[in-house]
Parts: structure tokens; C-alpha cells; sequence
């Protein structure tokens, strides 16, 4: 085990995507993610990197998707509206099939909202964001260690199936300071020789695309990126359970929210309440499977998010009607404290007649 | 004893064009390929293809090529040349692409000094969604979106991109050329020639213009074209080198 030091969110995911080889970092500054902006123009130099800050978040992913395309590995990071401003740039490198690594500190929206934490970019991290057939392997950490271990992750995972990797964080991550170490990463540096470097000796040019004009074309490239995405599917689910063997009722909950909800599980288990936590670390992939196992035996669930209801979906899918699935959320940047959680807990608990 | 004196790029491919007749942009890419070869670059040149007309240039340029989102490319093309330092990274863009949706790309990379050379082929419409009014549809200009000519009050005028790039202390050439006569064409590729030339000496962003025809949507014959770009767009649009390094330098 490495050395542990204190760091910031934002700047530990700098640090790690440094550790895993990164070199090129193409961003924009905004709150509260800009601290990694930061440590990127203060690093990269360091390290004969390459640091651009670009004119505009729609600019910033378009040198992503150059530097990917040109076979560098390459990070840029935002936040909601600037994610949302990516969108069309993410929609051209899943089509082309680049990998990258895409950080989103989500604050709340709609609009410009607020500079404070919230999930309410689940659907947009999820569900495709910007247009066409697509998804982003989606990771949510919920401590700044997490952070480090899910960049390096991420890195081997977007160069492994050519796909972007987007590390949905929240203000609060971002924020915080925990002691962290950085591991040695398992620094799977792949070959790219479909990259776009220059013929450097090759006969056949290599083009970096997503257009396929043709029908028959463009639905075949769909087929494969379907494909593509059931393989990450099979293979890339990831998630932590406590105390859901027994539990009468079992908590969703990822990212900060979950650490929040842990606490108020802790506190039920102390009360004698049969309950327990799952966390989604894989949004997308979500853990369906595991969940809907945890449906033969739970009695209800309960998803707490910082929105409107936005994974909820996906818990219900999967539970797909075998047991009630309620809902608890806070929106605009506000945070539930462990004691509110706990009587939503006592709350459904008595609605299903258990207490 | 015979000799070839003259034969196909290297650095263009052996296919049929999709471009309508009387286009310029088979010239065009045609000189593109030509210096490319000339500076010895097909193995370290990397283009990016705009949105429009020219979408489908890696169709055409024998090297390593990346298709962008629409007004995109600068960027593109800077993510690349920030990867690979040594190669010759060109976009080759249409008046839409560039002027409209693409204006912050364009000029921030000619601002950052960015090293890539861009081709900007202005032919006052937009060529491929089948003729609606550019940033460069000159006053009166009639088009799908300006069906009774453009009007300054509603559109404003048009924009003139290398007098305008040509401000930028990051732009180290500039100019503006056409290629409707043989002897314009030769002083096309020697502006082109010369703009990569400054980029691989690490100098800067380079830019040439390139007026051009687009019989298709202005409604005439290749030949009423040519009359027409010299009548209207020459005197708005002056053709000539509009920055260069030594002006740079001050």
C-alpha cells in the first residue's frame, strides 16, 4: 500500500489519471469542479503533458475526441451545464468508438441552478445524454479513495472496449478532503492501431468516423455497438452491499447519498430494523441482476438520491413489480442528514406493516 | 526514353467524385494532395473533414483522416496536433462549418497559435443542405433563407474571415486565393504550400481561403459561375496575403 495523503476530491482524480498514464487534458472551468482544471495546468507542465483550456466545453471534448482519435489517453472534466454542453462531442467519440475519460461533478439543475451537490444528471450520464444509441460505462464513487481507484479504473476500461468512461461525481466529492493512496494501476496500455497518427509506414489510412451514410451500414455499426455494450454489460457490473442477506427492507443509494445512508442503516440495524444498503458503483451498467436476486428475499425497496426520482427507474426496473420500490430524495444542492433518512426507514417500514 | 511528367497525388485516391459539376473542391483538394506530396508529408499529414460538402474528404486524401461535428474541427485538429507535435494536422472546411457554427473554433485556434493550417473554401452558401444563406452569402445574394437577397437590416453583412482572423497575434499566415484560372490556381498552391511550410516550422496557425464556385446552388452553369465569383465575390472578398510571418513580427 502506497503512502496516504490529504487531498481533495478533484485534485486526486488529476493525480490518479496521472498515475494511469494520462498525459493530454482538455477542459473548461466551473464550479465545483474547477480545482481539477487547476491541477492540471499546474501538473501537466511538470510532467512534459499537455494542459489546453479550451474556448468552450464543446470545444474542450472536441480535443478530447482528437487526442483519443490520435491514440493518446485523455481526460476532461465538468460539471452539469458543461456536461451538458459535451453532450454533442460524447455522441461523435461513442460513435467513433474513442476512449476517454469524462468527469462530471454534478451540481443542481436545471439550468444554471446551483454550485452545490446533487445526482440529478443520472439520466443524462445514463440513458445516452446526447443523441443516438449509446452508452457511457457510467462509475459512481462515494469517497475521495474511490475516486483515484475509479480513474485508474477507467482508463483501462474506456482503452478496452473504446468507449468513454464518465466518473459522475458531486460537488460534495469534489469538495471534500480524505486521505487517500495511489496504488500501483494494473497499467494495461493497449496497442491502438486503428489510430489516426499518420501513416508512419502504414499502406492504409486509418479514419476516425462516425458518419455511415448508407442504411444497411449505419445499422450494422449499431449492431456492433449494441453488442459491445452487452459484453460490458456481462462483464462490468459493479457494486457493495451491506447487511442485504436478512434485510426486510434495502436502501439504493450511490455516490455521497450512500455514505449518508449508511449511517441511518447502521442506526436501524442498532434498532433491531431489518435493513440494508445496496450502492450501485456501475450506474451504467446498472446491477439489475444482483437487485432482482435481492427481490426473493427483501420485502420492499427504497432508493435515496439527491433528485427527483432519477435511478428510482432503474430499481424498478429491475425489481420489475415483485416488490414495492419507494422513493426518497432531495433536490437544488440540499443534503439529507442520516437522522431524516432514518424516518423515511421507520416511515415505510410501518406502511408495510412490519413495525 | 519516356518520362512522367505528370501524374495523380500520391496523397489523392483513385475514386470517382460525389462533388456536382463546375465545384471547385475537386481543384482544391486536388492541390491539397499535391503539396502534401511536394513537402513530403503523406506519411505524417492527418486531415479533419468538416460538416457539408467536403464530408466526405477522407473519401479522397490518401493519409490518416478524422471526420468532425459540424464547425468542430479546429479543435479536432488541435487535439490531434497536440498528440502528434510532428505531423502536418490540416481541416479543410466550407463558409458554413467555419463562419457560423464553427466562428469560437476558428478564432481560438487562431488565437492559441494553434500550429495546423486550415483550408477555407468560401463559396457564399451553404452547399450541402441544399442552398441556404452562409456567413459569407454576399448583400442581395439570393438563397433558400434569404429568398428576396440577403438584407444588412436582417442578416447583417457578410463576414470576412481572413481580415477578420488576420487581427490575431496566434494567425501567422493568411490569405485569401481562388481558383478559377490556371494561373490562380498556381498562386493557390503556393499559398498553401507556404502555410504548411509555416506550420512545421512551429511558427503558428496558417489559413487560405479559397473562393469557390457552387453552380449547383447559385442556380447557373459552371461557366456563369466563374463570371458570377469574379463579378460579386472578388470585389467583397479581395483575393491576396493577408498576414504572414514577417508581419508578424513587428
Amino acid at each position: 500500500m502506497a503512502e496516504k495523503v490529504l487531498m481533495k476530491g478533484n485534485e486526486a482524480i488529476g493525480e490518479a489519471a496521472i498515475v494511469a498514464g494520462c498525459r493530454h487534458y482538455f477542459g473548461y472551468p466551473i464550479t465545483p469542479q474547477t480545482e481539477l482544471t487547476e491541477y492540471m495546468a499546474k501538473r501537466m507542465p511538470k510532467i512534459e503533458g499537455v494542459f489546453v483550456q479550451a474556448e468552450s466545453e464543446v470545444a474542450a471534448i472536441n480535443m478530447v475526441y482528437g487526442a483519443a482519435g490520435a491514440g493518446a489517453r485523455v481526460l476532461t472534466s465538468s460539471s452539469s451545464p458543461g456536461i451538458s454542453l459535451k453532450q454533442e462531442g460524447i455522441s461523435y467519440i461513442a460513435g467513433a468508438e474513442l476512449p476517454c475519460v469524462i468527469v462530471n461533478i454534478v451540481r443542481g439543475g436545471p439550468g444554471l441552478g446551483t454550485i452545490q451537490p446533487s445526482q440529478c444528471d443520472y439520466f443524462q450520464a445514463t440513458k445516452g445524454g446526447g443523441h443516438g444509441d449509446y452508452r457511457n460505462i457510467v462509475l459512481a464513487p462515494n469517497s475521495v479513495q474511490e475516486m483515484v481507484d475509479i480513474t485508474l479504473l477507467s482508463f483501462d476500461l474506456a482503452d478496452k472496449y473504446r468507449n468513454p468512461v464518465m466518473l459522475l461525481g458531486d460537488g460534495a466529492l469534489g469538495q471534500m478532503m480524505e486521505p487517500v493512496s495511489f496504488n500501483p494501476p494494473e497499467n494495461k496500455i493497449v496497442e491502438k492501431p486503428w489510430a489516426a497518427t499518420g501513416l508512419r509506414g502504414r499502406t492504409k489510412p486509418n479514419i476516425i468516423n462516425s458518419l455511415h451514410l448508407k442504411p444497411e451500414n449505419l445499422e450494422k455499426h449499431n449492431i456492433h455497438l449494441q453488442e459491445k455494450y452487452a459484453t460490458i454489460t456481462a462483464n462490468e457490473v459493479r457494486y457493495e452491499s451491506l447487511h442485504t442477506e436478512d434485510a426486510d427492507l434495502i436502501l439504493v443509494s450511490y455516490g455521497i447519498t450512500s455514505r449518508i445512508v449508511r449511517t441511518a442503516v447502521e442506526k436501524a440495524r442498532q434498532e433491531g430494523f431489518k435493513v440494508g444498503l445496496f450502492r450501485p458503483i456501475s450506474l451504467w451498467p446498472f446491477p439489475s441482476e444482483p437487485l432482482a436476486a435481492l427481490a426473493k428475499t427483501a420485502k420492499a425497496f427504497m432508493s435515496v438520491e439527491l433528485s427527483a426520482g432519477q435511478m428510482v427507474e432503474d430499481v424498478r426496473l429491475a425489481v420489475n413489480g415483485a416488490k414495492p420500490v419507494y422513493f426518497y430524495g432531495r433536490m437544488g444542492g440540499m443534503m439529507p442528514n442520516p437522522n431524516e433518512i432514518y424516518e423515511q426507514i421507520l416511515a415505510v417500514l410501518q406502511a408495510k406493516g412490519d413495525k | 526514353m519516356s518520362e512522367i511528367v505528370f501524374k495523380a497525388p500520391a496523397s489523392l485516391c483513385d475514386v470517382s467524385t460525389h462533388y456536382c459539376p463546375g465545384c471547385h473542391h475537386g481543384i482544391i483538394h486536388r492541390l491539397v494532395a499535391e503539396v502534401i506530396d511536394e513537402l513530403g508529408l503523406q506519411d505524417k499529414a492527418i486531415g479533419v473533414a468538416p460538416v457539408g460538402c467536403s464530408v466526405l474528404a477522407y473519401d479522397y486524401f490518401n493519409i490518416d483522416m478524422f471526420e468532425a461535428a459540424h464547425g468542430r474541427a479546429p479543435a479536432v485538429a488541435t487535439g490531434i496536433k497536440r498528440v502528434h507535435k510532428d505531423s502536418a494536422v490540416f481541416t479543410y472546411q466550407g463558409d458554413g462549418d467555419l463562419a457560423a457554427i464553427g466562428c469560437a473554433e476558428i478564432v481560438h485556434a487562431a488565437a492559441r497559435g494553434e500550429k495546423i493550417t486550415t483550408i477555407f473554401v468560401n463559396n457564399a452558401i451553404y452547399g450541402m443542405t441544399g442552398g441556404q444563406m452562409a456567413p459569407t452569402t454576399l448583400l442581395e445574394q439570393v438563397t433558400t433563407t434569404s429568398p428576396y437577397g440577403r438584407k444588412e437590416d436582417q442578416a447583417g453583412m457578410p463576414i470576412r474571415v481572413s481580415e477578420m482572423l488576420s487581427t490575431l497575434d496566434g494567425a501567422k499566415f493568411i490569405a485569401r486565393v481562388a481558383v478559377n484560372t490556371p494561373g490562380n490556381m498556381a498562386k493557390a498552391k503556393l499559398a498553401i504550400k507556404k502555410a504548411f511550410e509555416i506550420q512545421l516550422r512551429g511558427e503558428g496557425f496558417t489559413l487560405v481561403e479559397v473562393l469557390s464556385t457552387c453552380p449547383t446552388n447559385w442556380g447557373m452553369s459552371p461557366v456563369a459561375s466563374m463570371t458570377w465569383l469574379e463579378k460579386n465575390m472578388m470585389p467583397y472578398f479581395p483575393l491576396g496575403t493577408f498576414k504572414t510571418p514577417e508581419e508578424v513580427v513587428k
